[in-house]
């Protein structure tokens, strides 16, 4: 493992306004280090979205530090957090989030795109990504044309291709059989494995345990433990 | 194609029903703006095609003459006059009057009387399909435009009629020549003119005036409004600009063609906008992905633009497929619908703008994403 790749410190959330304002989160600390899987996992309301949220850089936290590879982000704008994103950020979402109108291999091809990498290069890096997945049989197909598993691995070809630094899963396996959530996780692990990436995974899902290198615990917009991966030693925090 | 015009265009196509009904929207928009500033060109060419087609370097008229139809009267003196002045060469008399045209059945018809010197500077008729200049200086004689042949009641040449009285002869017919005020031009003799107005020999509705081959024709025109009283001298094109203003502006018929226009913009328009509107709605968690994954706004709104203008190019070709068949189908009537190749570019233009604009409705719609979104769907 090397350091840390996105790292959160202390950081509070308030959502809503007025009578309906709510704290998502109470002083959160986070730190996701290169080479690192690290599951997230808590109760429906924890606050496990709005930190996905926040270390994605799709919304700001109200007070706290949030550092992507080591550069600070308060304070920058939309067009800036966008950057931050396209530049060191990779997503995959539970429903996949795919382009039902494009092929897979574009739906790949749509992270170099928005990059600004639009030459050969970049569809030979889509292909290879799929090929990475076991997909590249299916490059032409469109996602109606591909099952569920199928269809979350296109989404992780897509997370991967731009050699993103910070792969962020929200419930990757939540929509899976138990065959294809093992294949995605082993697919997620063997990611993990480079020194250069974090995985951040949110879920509810046990099974997948076994593929963390360390699993985090939040309830109530806190974090109430972590404890290591394997050794499955828990470290209850105050 | 770049990867962002491709999926502009399969959101676009996507969804088939709503693609046509944004195409329809844009083609009845654009046919009807067609329509209108088509009709704008052709009545702007016919209220000003007798002026046009006069090889005068200058007129003259009585002051305030506001159109070619404007049936005021010179002094016949004052041809003298003008061509007292250095440098005019020629100053040719002509005729204009509205007169019954009665048929042989008895009913009657209003024409417009164009009389002139047949041969030399005057408003001979034009695009003859039947008969000479020359048939119309046997006495009688007159050239009518095929397209009227119905409502005067004839065939073709050798038809008689009756002008006050006095027997006509279809000797030479015209194709195209049709008046704005759809009244039939009847021209004959600047003799037989005056029979047919009741205008006195004495007087003249409009001077032509020929300036010598190298004279300054400013400084002839300073000259004959020196030596003429109660007369303005216009070039051609100032009298047809003053034409053009009148029937089109100072009778109102513009504002409604224009009015027509400005309708149709709006129309295509508002449909435009509300179909990028739902359609970049249906597709607010693409774009709320687009952004998760990092694009700027400006990829964003590069794809709502292309759909637009994709919109536009399509919309665009439909209508100027109907609009030439209008232009084909109106060409021989007496009010036709003329689309010149500025018109076209302007329309093209036109379309761009509004589809263009009508996608700023999407932008800030999309402009309003929560990217954050894409975890809670």
């Amino acid at each position: 493992m090397t350091g840390a790749v996105i790292d959160a410190v202390d950081i509070v959330k308030f959502l809503g306004r007025g009578a309906g304002e709510v704290q998502a989160l109470r002083g959160v600390s986070l730190s996701l280090n290169g080479g690192e899987l690290v599951l997230l996992m808590g109760p429906s309301g924890s606050g496990k979205t709005t930190l996905l949220s926040i270390l994605g850089c799709l919304m700001t936290p109200t007070r706290g530090i949030v550092r992507v590879r080591g550069q600070p982000v308060a304070g920058a704008d939309p067009e800036e957090l966008a950057k931050l994103r396209r530049d060191n950020i990779g997503f995959i979402f539970q429903s996949y989030h795919l382009f039902p109108t494009l092929t897979a291999e574009d739906n790949v091809r749509l992270t170099l795109d928005v990059r600004g990498q639009r030459s050969r290069r970049a569809s030979k890096a889509a292909r290879e990504a799929l090929a990475m997945v076991g997909l590249s049989h299916k490059i032409k197909a469109f996602p109606l044309e591909l099952s569920g598993g199928e269809q979350q691995r296109v989404a992780i070809a897509r997370a991967i291709v731009g050699n993103a630094s910070v792969i962020l899963a929200d419930e990757p396996t939540g929509a899976l059989d138990t065959q294809n959530g093992q294949a995605i996780m082993t697919l997620l692990a063997e990611i993990a494995k480079d020194p250069s990436r974090g995985v951040l995974v949110v879920t509810h899902d046990p099974r997948i345990l076994p593929f963390a290198n360390r699993v985090v615990h939040i309830e109530d917009g806190r974090i109430v433990s972590e404890e290591s991966g394997g050794t499955a030693k828990r470290v209850w925090k105050s | 194609m770049p990867l962002k015009f491709r999926l502009a265009s399969r959101n676009l196509f996507h969804d088939r029903l709503r693609f046509i009904a944004t195409i329809v929207g844009i083609v009845f928009s654009i046919v009807l703006v067609t329509v209108q500033m088509g009709l704008y060109v052709g009545f702007g060419r016919m209220v000003t095609t007798m002026i046009d087609h006069s090889p005068a370097d200058l007129w003259i008229m009585p002051i305030g003459t506001k159109c070619f139809e404007d049936p005021s009267l010179l002094d016949d003196r004052q041809r003298f006059r003008a061509l007292a002045v250095n440098g005019v060469v020629e100053a040719a008399p002509v005729i204009i009057g509205y007169a019954q045209w009665r048929l042989p059945s008895g009913t009657t018809t209003p024409v417009f009387v164009v009389g002139s010197e047949l041969r030399g500077l005057g408003l001979p008729p034009w695009d003859l399909v039947a008969g000479r200049i020359d048939d119309l200086s046997i006495p009688g004689a007159v050239a009518v435009d095929q397209t009227y042949f119905e409502r005067l009641g004839i065939t073709g040449t050798g038809a008689t009629a009756e002008i006050r009285d006095l027997k006509v002869q279809v000797m030479a017919v015209t194709k195209g020549i049709r008046a704005f005020t759809t009244t039939p031009y009847a021209f004959t003799g600047l003799d037989r003119a005056r029979a047919y107005t009741g205008i006195s020999p004495d007087k003249a509705s409009y001077l032509l005036v020929r300036v010598a081959p190298g004279s300054d024709v400013d400084g002839v025109r300073r000259q004959l409004r020196a030596n003429l009283a109660d007369v303005e001298v216009l070039t051609a094109s100032e009298f047809g600009n003053r034409s053009r203003s009148f029937w089109l502006f100072g009778t109102g018929a513009g504002a409604a063609l224009f009015g027509g226009a400005v309708l149709g913009i709006i129309v295509g328009t508002v449909i435009v906008a509300q179909t990028l509107y739902s359609s970049t709605k249906d597709h607010l968690d693409e774009f709320a992905t687009l952004r998760a994954i990092g694009s700027s706004g400006a990829y964003i709104y590069t794809v709502i633009i292309w759909q637009a203008l994709l919109s536009a190019v399509i919309g665009f070709a439909g209508a100027a497929g109907i609009g030439a068949i209008v232009v084909a189908m109106t060409a021989e009537s007496a009010l036709p619908v003329i689309v010149t190749p500025a018109l076209s570019v302007g329309l093209f233009v036109l379309t761009v703008i509004m589809c263009v604009a009508s996608a700023i409705a999407a932008i800030m719609q999309v402009m309003r994403i929560d990217p954050a979104l894409v975890f809670t769907r």
